[in-house]
C-alpha cells in the first residue's frame, strides 16, 4: 500500500482529498451531441486559455468600431459582466438571494462622486478614492448581512430589496432641501443632488494620469474584469470556494460538516458588495454623473437575468450572458432590428427545440398559411382590421403587412390579444404531442399580432422587461442551473 | 400636545394598516405552506386595484353608476377578488409548481420574474399614468367627529371595518372548515398531510386563491380610500406587506394583521412626527424591519423555527 493512499483504492486519492470530493466532478450530468462535444473541448482548454478565448474578442472590439458603439455595446457589456460576476459570488456560489445588489453599485458611484466631483467640491485622486469606496461598500454589505445573519435566505432577500428601495428614496431626496434630514452637527447638506443626480463627477485619475476617452475606460474595465475573473477562479478552486458551494447545496449539511456557515455567507456578501461598489466608481466616472434612475429594479433584473442565463456559479458563462442580455436590447432599440430579432429568435427556437423535423415544417407552413387565410377573411369582412401599416420595416415589413392583421386603432384589441397570448402560451405547456404542434400555430400567429400591434411600441422599455421577466421564469422552469451552469445529478 | 394631529395620524395609520394587513395575509399564508416568498404578491394587489377600476368604468363610471354606490363597490370587490384569485392560482400552477422540488433559490427567482412580468405588462397595457377612482363622486364622503379633535370619515370606517370583517372570515375559514384544516395540516407537515389523503396541490391552489383575493381586496380598498392607482404601485405595497408579515411573525395569521396595523401606524406617525418624515416614511418602516430582525427575528407572534433534518 502506498503512503498516504486510501486503503483498497489503487492509485486512489491522497490524504486530504476525500474520495467523494475527488469524484464529485464526474457526477455531473453529461451532455450529449454537439453541445456535449463543445463543452468537453472547452473543459480541456487550460484556464488561461479560456480567459483569453472569452476576453480576446473584447480586446479586439475597440479597433473595429466607433466610440458610440464601443460605449453602448462594449463598455456597458463589460460593466454588466463585472456586476454579474460579483452577484454570481453571492447568488451562484453562496446561494444567497441579494436583491439590493444594485444599491451597492449605486452607492459606489455616489460615494466616488461625493469624494471627487465638481458637485461636491472635493477632488480626491482615484487611487485613494477607489479603495475607500470598495472598503466602505463591503462594510455596508457586512452591516446589512449581519441583520439577517441568523435568518433564512428569504429574509435576506426582503431586507436587501427593501434596502434598495430605501437607497433609491434616499438618493432621490438627499439634496439638502426642506424635506430632507437635518443631520446632527452639519445641518442640511446636499449629498446626492436629489432627483437631478450628482453631476460633474471627475474622470478617474490615477497618480495624475487621467482616463478621458471611452477607449481608455474600456481597457481599464476590461483589465479589471480579467483580474476579478482570475481572482475568482482561484477562490473557486480553494477551500473557501468549495465551502461556498457546499453552503449553496445544503446549508444545514454544510454546518454539520463544521463549515462556518455564517462567516462564509458574510464573506460572499461582502465580496459581492465590494465588486459592485468598484464597478460603481467606473460607471460614475464614465457617465461623469450618478443619477437615481440608473440604480433601480430594472437594472437589478437585467443583472439577475445575466447571472441566470450565464449559469449560477459559472464564471465564464456570465460574460456570455452579459453579451446576450446587453446586446439583444441594444439591437431592440430600433423597431426594424427588433423585428428581425423577434422572428429570428422564434425561428431559431423552433428549429432547435422541435423534434422531429417534420413537426417544425408543419408549424412553420401552418402558421404562414393561417396568417394569409385569416388576413384574407378579415380583409373581406372588416377592412379597417388590415388597414394599418408597418413603419420602415423594409422587405420583411412589407411582407408582414399582407400577413399579420394590423387594425388602424389596435388599442383595446391588442390588449385582449396580449392577454390571450399569455393564456395560449400557458396552455401550450399543458398539452403534448400533436396537440401542442397544432396549438402552436395560432399561438405563434397571436404572438406576431401582439408584437406588431403592441409590443413593438415600447421595445426598449416595458417590452424588454416583460421579456426578461418571462425569461427568468422559463429558465427556472426548464433548466434551474442556467444555460452554462452545471446541472448536478441529485444523489438521494 | 397637538391632539388633532395625533388622532389624524392614528386614523390614517389604521386605514393604511388595514390595507397592509390584507396584503400581509397573502404573504403569510403562502409562506406558511410553501416556505416561498411570493414576490409577485404585490403585483397581484396592483392588478386587483386595476380590475376594480375597470369594473367601475364598466358599470358606468363614478359619476353615473348603473347601480347605487355601495352596491357598485361590492361588485368591484367581488370581481377583483375572483379575478385575482384566479390569477394567483395561475401563477402558482405555472411558475411555482414545477419548481416545488428544485433548490430553494429557483422559485424565488421565478417569483421575481413573475413580478417583473406583471408589473411591465400593466405598464404596457395601462400606461404609467395615474387612474382616478373618483370615490368622492361615487359615494358621498361624510366626516364624523368625536369631541373636538377626533375626526373619521365614512370611507375610513368602511376600510377598517371591511378589512377586519375579511380577517374574521379568513380566521373562520382556517379554523372551522375542512379546507382550513387541510391548510393547517399541509403547513404543519406537507408530506404527512399527503399521506393522510389530503390533496396537497389543491390545498396550495386554494391558499393562493384566498391570499390573492385578499390582496385584490386591499388593492380596491386602496383605490377607494386614496383615489388614485398606478401600474407601479404594487412594488412598495408588496414590500410593506411582507414587512408586516415578518414583523407580525411569518406564518401566523393574527401576526400578519397585527403587523399590518403596526406598519401602517409607523408610517403615519413617522410622516407626522419624525424629521424628514413625509419624504422618508418608508425609511422608517425599513428601520422597523431591521430592528425587528435584530431583536426578535421570529416576529411578534411567530414561534422560532426549528429546522427538521
Amino acid at each position: 500500500m502506498s503512503e498516504g493512499g486510501v486503503p483498497g483504492v489503487p492509485g486512489g486519492p491522497k490524504v486530504g482529498v476525500d474520495q467523494w470530493v475527488a469524484e464529485a466532478e464526474e457526477r455531473r450530468e453529461a451532455r450529449t451531441g454537439l453541445t456535449g462535444a463543445v463543452a468537453r473541448a472547452w473543459e480541456r482548454v487550460p484556464p488561461p486559455g479560456r480567459l483569453a478565448l472569452l476576453l480576446g474578442p473584447f480586446a479586439i472590439f475597440p479597433f473595429v468600431t466607433n466610440e458610440g458603439n464601443l460605449f453602448r455595446y462594449g463598455l456597458i457589456t463589460i460593466v454588466y459582466a463585472l456586476l454579474a460576476i460579483g452577484l454570481n459570488v453571492v447568488v451562484g456560489f453562496a446561494g444567497l438571494l441579494d436583491l439590493g445588489y444594485v444599491a451597492f453599485f449605486g452607492f459606489g458611484a455616489y460615494l466616488y462622486g461625493i469624494m471627487a466631483s465638481g458637485h461636491s467640491g472635493h477632488h480626491l485622486e482615484a487611487e485613494i478614492a477607489i479603495p475607500i469606496v470598495v472598503v466602505s461598500t463591503s462594510l455596508l454589505g457586512l452591516l446589512l448581512g449581519l441583520t439577517s445573519r441568523r435568518l433564512l435566505g428569504d429574509y435576506l432577500a426582503i431586507v436587501t430589496l427593501f434596502f434598495l428601495q430605501a437607497f433609491v428614496i434616499f438618493v432621490n431626496n438627499a439634496n439638502g432641501g426642506l424635506s430632507d434630514f437635518s443631520y446632527p452637527f452639519v445641518g442640511r447638506v446636499d449629498l446626492t443632488g436629489g432627483s437631478n443626480g450628482l453631476d460633474q463627477i471627475d474622470p478617474l485619475n490615477f497618480f495624475g494620469y487621467h482616463l478621458t476617452t471611452t477607449r481608455q475606460y474600456y481597457f481599464y474595465t476590461l483589465i479589471s474584469l480579467a483580474v476579478v475573473m482570475t481572482m475568482l477562479y482561484f477562490v473557486n478552486a480553494s477551500r473557501t470556494g468549495r465551502a461556498w458551494r457546499a453552503l449553496r447545496e445544503d446549508p444545514l449539511a454544510a454546518e454539520a460538516m463544521s463549515i462556518p456557515v455564517n462567516r462564509l455567507k458574510l464573506l460572499a456578501f461582502m465580496f459581492g458588495a465590494g465588486t459592485a461598489g468598484f464597478t460603481g466608481t467606473i460607471f460614475g466616472a464614465v457617465q461623469s454623473g450618478a443619477f437615481p434612475g440608473d440604480y433601480d429594479v430594472g437594472l437589478l433584473i437585467t443583472i439577475y437575468a445575466i447571472v441566470i442565463l450565464g449559469g449560477l456559479g459559472s464564471i465564464g458563462g456570465v460574460v456570455v450572458g452579459a453579451l446576450l442580455i446587453n446586446g439583444a436590447p441594444e439591437l431592440l432599440r430600433s423597431s426594424s432590428n427588433a423585428r428581425f430579432l423577434f422572428y429570428g429568435v422564434i425561428l431559431l427556437a423552433l428549429l432547435i427545440a422541435m423534434r422531429p423535423w417534420y413537426r417544425t415544417v408543419v408549424v412553420l407552413l401552418g402558421t404562414v398559411a393561417f396568417g394569409f387565410v385569416l388576413h384574407l377573411i378579415v380583409g373581406a369582412l372588416w377592412s379597417r382590421g388590415t388597414a394599418g401599416h408597418i413603419d420602415g420595416g423594409g422587405a420583411l415589413g412589407r411582407a408582414l403587412e399582407h400577413w399579420v392583421l394590423l387594425p388602424t386603432h389596435p388599442g383595446r384589441i391588442a390588449g385582449w390579444a396580449y392577454f390571450g397570448l399569455i393564456v395560449a402560451a400557458l396552455v401550450l405547456t399543458l398539452v403534448h404531442g400533436w396537440w401542442r404542434t397544432i396549438a402552436l400555430i395560432p399561438t405563434l400567429y397571436l404572438a406576431s399580432f401582439v408584437w406588431e400591434n403592441k409590443l413593438v411600441e415600447q421595445v426598449s422599455g416595458a417590452t424588454r422587461l416583460i421579456l426578461l421577466g418571462a425569461l427568468l421564469v422559463v429558465i427556472m422552469n426548464v433548466r434551474p442551473s442556467g444555460i452554462f451552469g452545471t446541472a448536478r445529478v441529485e444523489i438521494a | 400636545m397637538d391632539w388633532s394631529l395625533f388622532f389624524g395620524e392614528l386614523v390614517s395609520g389604521l386605514t393604511l394598516g388595514s390595507i397592509y394587513a390584507l396584503i400581509a395575509l397573502g404573504y403569510t399564508m403562502v409562506y406558511g405552506i410553501l416556505k416561498l416568498l411570493n414576490f409577485a404578491h404585490g403585483d397581484v394587489y396592483m392588478v386587483g386595484a386595476f380590475l376594480g377600476f375597470f369594473v367601475l368604468q364598466w358599470l358606468g363610471g363614478p359619476l353615473t353608476p348603473a347601480v347605487t354606490g355601495w352596491l357598485a363597490i361590492a361588485i368591484m370587490f367581488g370581481a377583483a377578488m375572483l379575478g385575482c384569485g384566479a390569477l394567483g392560482v395561475g401563477i402558482e400552477r405555472f411558475a411555482y409548481r414545477p419548481l416545488r422540488n428544485a433548490p430553494r433559490i429557483a422559485p424565488l427567482i421565478s417569483a421575481l420574474g413573475v413580478s417583473i412580468f406583471l408589473q411591465n405588462s400593466a405598464l404596457l397595457l395601462w400606461g404609467p399614468e395615474f387612474r382616478d377612482y373618483g370615490t368622492f363622486d361615487l359615494i358621498g364622503v361624510k366626516s364624523y367627529s368625536i369631541g373636538a379633535n377626533f375626526f373619521i370619515s365614512n370611507i375610513q370606517i368602511f376600510a377598517i371595518a371591511t378589512s377586519i370583517g375579511l380577517m374574521i372570515v379568513l380566521t373562520l375559514l382556517v379554523s372551522r372548515t375542512q379546507t382550513g384544516k387541510a391548510m393547517r395540516a399541509t403547513s404543519f407537515d406537507r408530506e404527512a398531510a399527503e399521506m393522510m389523503g389530503i390533496s396537497v396541490d389543491r390545498v396550495i391552489s386554494s391558499t393562493f386563491f384566498v391570499g390573492s383575493a385578499l390582496a385584490a381586496a386591499g388593492g380596491v380598498m386602496f383605490g377607494i380610500v386614496f383615489g388614485q392607482i398606478f401600474s407601479l404601485m404594487g412594488f412598495t405595497a408588496g414590500l410593506k406587506g411582507f414587512t408586516a408579515a415578518v414583523v407580525g411573525g411569518i406564518g401566523s395569521i393574527p401576526g400578519a394583521m397585527l403587523g399590518g396595523f403596526l406598519i401602517g401606524l409607523t408610517e403615519a406617525f413617522a410622516t407626522g412626527y419624525l424629521p424628514g418624515g413625509s419624504t422618508y416614511a418608508n425609511l422608517y418602516v425599513f428601520a422597523l424591519l431591521i430592528a425587528m430582525f435584530l431583536i426578535r427575528p421570529s416576529g411578534l407572534l411567530g414561534s422560532p423555527v426549528i429546522q427538521k433534518v
